[in-house]
């Protein structure tokens, strides 16, 4: 299990895989919201930490693809199915690896790119752990959609119009947590249901993510 | 797989489940669909024109009322037809029966389009009496993401080749995507309440209702609901042939 | 024509706007299903022929 985490993590990390690429794509969503919305900072304080979120979403998003794509085509897949792990087990772990190179580094960057908006001062510790806890949902839920999509062609497009509509949820509470920490407000409820969301999705969906992708590997 | 097999069969399921047979299933949609195409006309045609000639008009919401006759049966149908592809996702997965797999494919267009219509309808409504066209009001967004839910559904079982992957595949869509969809109109509520407070726009709809209003649109939902059947019916009917084409054209390829 | 009122735009729409896709989905249900049935009754009748 551990090997196959190390394996996958040098390889994101080698060859350009996505780890860098992720958090420049949210730097530049952050970037260009300015330009779209005007330079008004109260209006960037009060959208900075939707933004972020959904800065971040986008993200993870995009990192979706070669989640599973590589591995399916040089036949990594198929050996991981007929491995003595179990496949939830394998995807979970790949899920895990996801998030450390793609989650991880956006939890961290997260407040650098708060100041480019102007977020107000108690928000930084609501944006973090926030992104901290609606994350690995992000990339469980993610994990799911390239199950699905693995075995189509230009499946990239696909897999975002089934994933984003999962996203809701988690995306909700993510953001109205982090919004009602910006504003000072309580934010006990959202950041318990984000949570209970969170480790749902991490207890159920592997199971749903290995039978799609045992249907595939058919 | 091919709907063609003529096999014999080692013990012929009898009641429900003999429907599952794609023959028996055509036979049968052949013969109940003429009724129901008229019926499902006739309870159209009385409710829509009962509900938009000889009722009245509300005495707050003037003339509009009369887009409730609408609104209502195909906001209904529009959840049902999503949970009705959720049943024949089920059966598809436990029993593995083609026809059912199928209905689930042939549900999932006419979703859309009573998503559509609740949408429209909605929105044309919602103009005169809130002032606006649309409003993130926890009922209209659950409806916009279930509408996301079905063209994902449908853009799914279009993306993949083999008939048996998409049915599975789809299959499992759908039970996800239900979990999901429910968590959504429970996020979506908590997340508008927490930012309007209860000021909310949504009609208190089973308070307003009078008997006036209340009899025309039963026969509409009457209505709605027959024509989904009779679109369904008909529609797995095409799914099949499509199917058992592909199937004699690949054994004519073959030989 | 029962009368509308300063509605009348709202209501004539919604009725259309429904009545044209409700009709839409049943005319293309339709032909996709003739369709369907031609090509099986094509096919069909290839593979008598072919015995």
């Amino acid at each position: 299990m551990t090997a196959l985490l190390y394996r996958d993590l040098m390889l994101a990390l080698r060859a350009g895989g996505g780890f860098g690429l992720g958090l420049a794509f949210f730097l530049i969503v952050t970037v260009l919201v300015p330009f779209g919305v005007g330079p008004q900072s109260e209006l960037l304080a009060r959208i900075a930490p939707g933004i972020l979120w959904l800065g971040a979403l986008l993200a993870c998003l995009l990192s979706l693809d070669r989640l599973l794509a590589l591995d399916w085509e040089d036949g990594t897949l198929d050996l991981l199915a007929t491995s003595p792990l179990p496949l939830e087990a394998a995807l979970s772990i790949k899920a895990l690896a996801h998030w450390i190179t793609t989650g991880l580094p956006l939890v961290v960057a997260a407040p650098l790119f708060g100041v480019l908006l102007n977020l107000p001062g108690p928000g930084y510790l609501w944006l973090v752990v926030s992104l901290a806890l609606g994350t690995p949902a992000l990339s469980v839920i993610g994990t799911f959609g390239a199950a699905l999509t693995v075995g189509i062609k230009r499946g990239g497009l696909l897999m975002s119009l089934l994933v984003l509509p999962l996203y809701v949820p988690t995306l909700i509470f993510g953001a109205e947590v982090a919004r009602r920490g910006a504003a000072g407000l309580e934010t006990t409820t959202p950041l318990l249901m984000l949570a209970g969301i969170t480790a749902g999705v991490i207890a159920v969906m592997p199971f749903a993510s290995a039978a799609a992708l045992r249907i595939n590997l058919r | 797989m091919s709907v063609t097999d003529d096999k014999p069969a080692i013990k012929r399921p009898s009641g429900f489940w003999s429907y599952a047979n794609p023959v028996k299933f055509l036979g049968f949609s052949e013969r109940i669909l003429p009724a129901l195409w008229v019926l499902s006309a006739a309870c159209l045609a009385l409710g829509l024109v009962w509900g938009f000639f000889f009722t009245p008009d509300d005495f707050r919401q003037g003339s509009t009322v009369k887009i409730i006759y609408l609104h209502v049966p195909s906001a209904l149908m529009a959840i049902n037809a999503w949970f009705m592809m959720l049943v024949a996702s089920l059966i598809w997965i436990v029993r593995r029966h083609h026809v059912s797999a199928l209905a689930a494919r042939a549900a999932a267009p006419v979703g859309v389009v009573m998503t559509l219509i609740a949408l429209v309808t909605g929105a044309i409504w919602g103009q005169p009496m809130w002032g606006t066209w649309w409003a993130w009001d926890p009922r209209l967004t659950s409806f916009l993401i279930l509408f996301l839910f079905y063209l994902g559904y449908i853009a799914l079982w279009e993306a993949i080749e083999d008939p048996d992957t998409a049915a599975d595949l789809t299959a499992v869509l759908c039970l996800v995507g239900t979990v999901f969809a429910v968590l959504s109109r429970y996020a979506v509520n908590f997340w508008n309440q927490g930012l309007h407070q209860g000021a909310s726009l949504s009609l208190d709809k089973e308070e307003n209702v009078a008997d006036v209003f209340y009899f025309p649109l039963l026969v509409c939902i009457a209505g709605f609901v027959l024509l989904f059947f009779a679109l369904v019916l008909y529609r797995t009917g095409t799914e099949i042939r499509l199917r058992r084409t592909r199937a004699l054209l690949a054994r004519q390829g073959r030989q | 024509m029962p009368d509308l009122g300063k509605y009348a735009d709202a209501v004539l729409s919604a009725y259309g706007a429904s009545l044209v896709l409700l009709a839409l989905l049943v005319l293309l249900t339709l032909r996709r299903g003739r369709r369907a049935r031609a090509a099986l009754e094509a096919v069909e009748s290839r593979e008598k022929k072919d015995g």
